[in-house]
């Protein structure tokens, strides 16, 4: 046996031994506040199997391993599995058999709803989508595959059309001057509110700015120089400013689940704080 | 090799272990941090503070695992929140593994209401919440924007039945209700582009009052829909629970974790610093014809 083989039998074996120590642990805290004895050896397993999985995960910072690929093949698998019970039984069995058959629905304990032969029509369909594993009839499931993209499309087309494109660009037209009085009254009711007239007429400027340099850096029909290619350069710092906001949240997104991990960690699995 | 190039050369891992070592060390360490609330969250505890008792409104749980440390916070206070106050709620979810979500929300909930508690002041009574007559948890369906547009027309359409099996009619406090008309607001905690289906067929077909909480990653993009009128008000990752946390008098994870989040920042910011004067030294004497290594 060589050496590196060795040595990742001891950890394995370290492994082993730390998490049947850990549940042990585990189940002996839960008993002590009152869990049943079964429920307890349970519990425990699970969550000491939570911390070694998350521990699993994490170890691929350090390099890939076999325990990082055993819980992210678990995870697939797992994910497949509860994917394919869930659509059965919301899809399959909560909405077409109501609608095909009463004996079928009695026999699920689903209310059993007027008959409707189109939904005979996606039942086909997701046969035919099926078909994909047959080598013969495999050409089958493009029809099928067809419907999905272009119902997709269809919806896709009208939910940017109206929540991206028509709704933000109406939100685009906007007063660069608001609530204006004339220069008397902007200086002598001068405010730094967010509700104030400044800032309001200032957050519009910006905005207009921003929409209107961003266009013209993403206009390639005209060569970005003089007036246009300062413009465009006002653009890229918009969307660079942009994109620093996203990667910020994305920052913090990203240590919240860190936040979240190490909670179970502390909190459910090893109880150092309450 | 100079410090420059070692930065330039640094090994990653080590950043990986010193932003451990400072999130276990501050998760450790309990201190304050200030929570600053913004006008965009501030909108949504208003909306949520003036339903008055016996109101409906619907919460929309579309998010997985994943996203539970970003989002549990906020869905947890505000459903304790309409609880307290007498507030019908309308459990819904979107998310294939939402359902494990809203059963922990409801069962830690039920527990949380049974004690008395005082919240901004306001003293509660403790009393049990009891399904159907609270609350009802409608389930899943897959497919958002179908579900949405059906939900707008009647909830019995997706869901004939509630997540337990039993039918929607016979549900004590789903009498009367037929879809969003009924419902004062809908609060949406998404991780994922169900909160654009609900901006477009939730707010774009029926125009219900919309607000989200979403994750962190998602936050910068949202800010658009806020702007412009179709969700009332945003919740932003960790951030924007806490702040609801703070706005609701119910301090729990979400603020907890605002101090991790400072010095997990603060880190972050010095190796960004450092990694850009690494950058920015190296390329300078590249450019003057100097020896890099």
């Amino acid at each position: 046996m060589d050496r590196s083989r060795r040595i990742s039998l001891i950890i394995f074996a370290g492994i082993i031994i730390l998490f049947i120590l850990s549940w042990i642990i585990k189940s002996t805290t839960l008993l002590n506040v009152g869990t049943e004895s079964l429920l307890s050896i349970r519990d425990a397993f699970f969550i000491t199997f939570a911390a070694f999985l998350t521990l699993a995960i994490f170890s691929f910072l350090y390099k890939d391993n076999p325990y990082y690929k055993f819980a992210e093949h678990l995870f697939v698998g797992v994910s497949a599995a509860y994917w394919m019970c869930v659509g059965f039984w919301s899809t399959f069995v909560g909405n077409f058999i109501p609608k095909v058959s009463t004996t079928l629905s009695n026999f699920f304990e689903v209310p059993p709803k007027e008959f409707d032969i189109f939904y005979f029509i996606p039942l086909i369909l997701g046969l035919m989508l099926l078909m994909r594993l047959s080598p013969k009839g495999g050409w089958l499931s493009r029809w099928s595959l067809a419907f999905i993209v272009g119902t997709t499309a269809g919806l896709n087309l009208i939910r940017y059309l109206r929540t991206d494109f028509i709704t933000q660009v109406s939100n685009t037209f906007i007063p660069l001057l608001v609530d204006w009085n004339g220069i008397g009254p902007f200086f002598s009711d001068f405010s730094l509110s967010a509700s104030g007239q400044f800032v309001m007429t200032l957050g519009n400027w910006v905005i207009f700015i921003g929409v209107f340099s961003g266009l013209i850096y993403f206009f390639f029909s005209k060569e970005h120089k003089g007036f246009f290619g300062h413009a465009s350069r006002v653009g890229i710092w918009v969307l660079m400013i942009t994109f620093g906001a996203s990667f910020g949240y994305t920052v913090m997104g990203r240590v919240s689940l860190l936040v979240g991990r190490l909670t179970f960690l502390f909190k459910d699995w090893l109880g150092l704080i309450s | 090799m100079n410090i420059f190039d070692r930065i330039m050369s640094f090994d990653r891992r080590w950043i990986f272990l010193s932003l451990a070592i400072v999130c276990v060390v501050t998760f450790m360490w309990p201190f304050h941090v200030p929570i600053t609330l913004s006008n965009e969250v501030r909108s949504i505890y208003n909306r949520f503070d003036s339903l008055k008792e016996g109101d409906m409104i619907y919460l929309s749980v579309d998010y997985d695992p994943n996203a539970l440390a970003e989002l549990h916070p906020t869905t947890y206070v505000l459903a304790e929140m309409c609880f307290r106050k007498n507030v019908k709620v309308i459990f819904g979810t979107l998310s294939n593994l939402g359902q494990g979500m809203v059963d922990q929300v409801i069962d830690d909930i039920t527990d949380s209401v049974m004690l008395d508690k005082t919240y901004n002041g306001v003293f509660y009574e403790g009393r049990e919440i009891q399904n159907g007559i609270d609350y009802v948890f409608l389930g899943y369906k897959p497919y958002p924007a179908m579900v949405i547009q059906a939900m707008g027309l009647d909830f019995r359409v997706p869901f004939p039945t509630d997540y337990y099996g039993t039918p929607l009619d016979s549900i004590p406090i789903m009498k009367g209700v037929k879809n969003f008309d009924q419902c004062k607001l809908v609060m949406d905690m998404a991780a994922g582009n169900v909160a654009e289906m609900w901006i477009t067929y939730g707010h774009g077909n029926y125009n219900v009052p919309l607000a989200l909480a979403v994750t962190g990653v998602m936050g910068a993009d949202m800010y658009p829909y806020l702007n412009s009128g179709q969700i009332f008000g945003l919740a932003a990752g960790l951030l924007g629970s806490a702040q609801i946390e703070k706005l609701c008098d119910n301090p729990g994870r979400a603020i907890d974790g605002m101090r991790i989040q400072l010095f997990a920042h603060i880190l972050i910011i010095l190796f960004i610093i450092m990694g850009n004067i690494g950058f920015f030294v190296t390329r300078r004497r590249k450019k003057m014809g100097g020896d890099v290594r």
